[in-house]
């Protein structure tokens, strides 16, 4: 699927909004000194396109009963959620600084009896999709409209309780259910391969669509970096036809940081200055070295 | 001695019970995880086949979809065995509902020995031990049919997770139609004066046929039914302990962890007192018939008692 490149307001300002989560998600790493980096990146557009187009939430009344529900399987992905929140105004940015830390609302791993507008605590990798199809189901019993949004991670899908879900949720016919996986064919070490770096995960091209199609769903196979695509794809998901509908978006972990992209290694680890610089340079912010003022000093607000 | 009468088989209860809410309550669900001519969620089903959901053999997925169902409004009560209830998702149990207190009711059946002849796969010990040590789930065995009856409904109007072991076949009526379950509360349903037996689930009727076997015998037993280990009634223990100054545990399962441990660590704290635990002695188990089994690991009336006789020579 290739999108036009032709100049679309509200594609533009889902861009920038994703470009705005990564430029979060660095400086909350950067000033927790720990967290998830290369999964929340290749998730920016995603998270985007759901905060800022897909979701029909309220960020002013979190619990509004029919709001659509989005679940983090990938919980490790957490700070890329919470600066998709804190953009479209769940809560502040500055609170994104306080991300990791003791007794923070916005913990490593996402936990929804601490954070308003979290549908489900996740972290336990595998989990996510089970308690997506149980809120689908849960809409259908008790006749609201409400759709279920989960995100999984294409390292996760190798576990079990995925293909659990998979199997039951077709029996159901519950096309109000879709599941977007990141595509990123990294995970946190992974086997031996043609990465950057020397290490990927498993799957052979076209692995995953034919499993997901093999268990009866209805399979979107997009470029997952690319806005319009994404939008078409929700689009297409929304129009049920009767199974629920899965989303394989293409990744490149660690996008949008050079020197991140497609390597293992920055799955999870602690930036240096100049890292943080170039890393901030990459995303079309001010350099933090040049421009003194737009520096944040990490035990100032912590 | 007094023969009690027998009462039905608490998975008929569930199925039964369970529907009858469903006539008043439209939030209640049962999912189930393949087994549901065994747990009796059949019953249910032929009652709501639009709110049975059948989830397949896959219970780690089972127990998170009733997690989702929950937040939805819901009230999933789980149909399966208690071996494939507490460990197999004990993962998605821990994350998904302990922990965010999930309004899911974890009710399954076939617990303790007492299985249908079905050896150690089927057969799980340590389920108290593992229930009680997750934040916020309250923990509840009845005694029989009359209090499974009480329990299921009580956990249905009740918000939170809860844990309720139910047997597979039909054990000693303990409690009458007037009997009033609560949470949180231990009730003594024998008066004496030489030595506290403290027994849950429908482990009690046994521990009651052992009281009349000492009787005959000069020993006056005081029991003491818990059917809520979690949350645990200290003030009702500690004052079962000074009635005789002598406690013993009894339960159908092992005394590590469980009714046991939940017993001594209380007498440990508020009232210093020698506990002895009568259950599986950190052993394997087998198959075998409830009758046989319950003889072997020392929980039949009989064994109970002798095994009373035993400590109490012991001095
Ligand atoms: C059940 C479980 N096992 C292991 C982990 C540790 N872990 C956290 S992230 C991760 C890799 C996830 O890879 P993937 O799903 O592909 O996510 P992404 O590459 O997008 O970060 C692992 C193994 C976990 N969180 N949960």
């Amino acid at each position: 699927m290739s999108a036009s490149v032709a100049a679309d307001p509200h594609l533009d300002h889902l861009r920038e909004m994703a470009r705005r989560i990564r430029v979060e998600v660095i400086r909350s790493v950067y000033h927790a000194k720990a967290g998830h980096l290369g999964g929340p990146l290749s998730a920016a557009d995603l998270l985007a396109a759901l905060y800022f187009h897909e979701l029909r939430v309220r960020p002013e009344e979190p619990r509004w009963e029919d709001r659509d529900r989005f679940i983090l399987s990938k919980g490790h992905s957490s700070i890329g959620l919470y600066a998709a929140m804190a953009l479209r105004g769940f809560f502040t940015l500055e609170e994104l600084l306080t991300f990791d830390g003791a007794n923070s609302r916005l913990q490593g791993h996402p936990d929804m009896t601490r954070l308003p507008g979290l549908d489900m605590s996740t972290g336990s990798l595998g989990m996510g999709i089970s308690a997506g199809m149980g809120m689908a189901l849960g809409a259908r019993l008790t006749g609201r409209d409400v759709r279920v949004f989960v995100m999984l991670g294409d390292g996760e899908c190798q576990e079990g309780e995925v293909w659990e879900a998979a199997m039951a949720a077709p029996r159901y016919r519950l096309d109000n259910l879709v599941v977007i996986v990141d595509h990123n064919r990294l995970q946190q070490y992974g086997w031996p391969g043609d990465g950057p770096d020397g290490r990927m995960a498993p799957q052979a091209p076209g692995e995953l669509v034919a499993k997901w199609h093999a268990f009866g769903w209805r399979v979107l196979h997009i470029d997952g970096h690319d806005m319009a695509s994404i939008l078409d794809a929700f689009e297409q998901a929304a129009a049920g036809d009767g199974r629920p509908a899965v989303i394989i978006a293409d990744t490149v972990k660690g996008k949008g940081v050079s020197f991140m992209e497609g390597r293992y290694f920055w799955h999870t680890r602690a930036i240096k200055p100049e890292e943080y610089a170039q890393a901030m340079r990459d995303l079309g912010e001010p350099d933090p070295a040049a421009d003194p003022q737009a520096a944040v000093a990490p035990e100032a607000v912590r | 001695m007094t023969t009690m009468t027998m009462g039905r088989p608490q998975r008929e209860v569930f199925g039964e019970t369970v529907a009858a809410l469903a006539n008043d309550d439209p939030r209640v669900v049962v999912v189930d995880g393949d087994v549901g001519s065994s747990t009796r969620a059949d019953i249910f089903e032929k009652a709501h086949p639009d709110r049975y959901l059948q989830m397949g053999i896959a219970e780690q997925n089972m127990l998170g979809v009733a997690a989702g169902l929950a937040t939805m409004g819901l009230v999933p009560f789980i149909s399966t065995f208690v071996a494939f209830a507490v460990v197999r998702p004990l993962d998605q149990v821990r994350v998904l509902i302990a922990q965010p207190s999930a309004n899911v009711k974890i009710t399954p059946s076939y617990g303790g020995l007492s299985t249908g002849q079905t050896g150690m796969s089927h057969i799980i010990v340590d389920d108290i031990a593992i229930m009680r040590s997750l934040p916020n789930m309250a923990v509840v065995l009845p005694a029989d049919d009359t209090e499974a009856d009480e329990v299921l409904r009580w956990a249905a109007a009740h918000v939170g997770p809860v844990y309720v072991r139910l047997g597979r076949d039909a054990t000693p009526r303990v409690f009458g139609p007037d009997h009033a379950f609560r949470l949180g509360r231990a009730e003594v349903v024998r008066e004496g004066s030489d030595v506290t037996l403290i027994s849950t689930g429908g482990q009690t009727a046994r521990t009651l046929e052992a009281a009349e076997l000492l009787a005959a015998q000069g020993i006056s037993a005081h029991v003491l039914h818990v059917a809520t280990v979690k949350p645990l009634d200290i003030d009702a223990i500690v004052a079962a302990a000074g009635r005789t100054g002598r406690v013993i545990t009894v339960e159908e399962g092992t005394v590590i962890g469980g009714l046991g441990g939940a017993v001594a660590e209380a007498l440990g704290e508020h009232r210093p007192t020698r506990v002895h635990r009568i259950g599986l002695q950190d052993v394997d188990v087998q198959s075998g018939p409830n009758d046989a089994l319950l003889d072997i690991y020392g929980l039949s009336g009989a064994r109970v008692a002798e095994q009373v006789r035993r400590i109490l020579a012991q001095g």
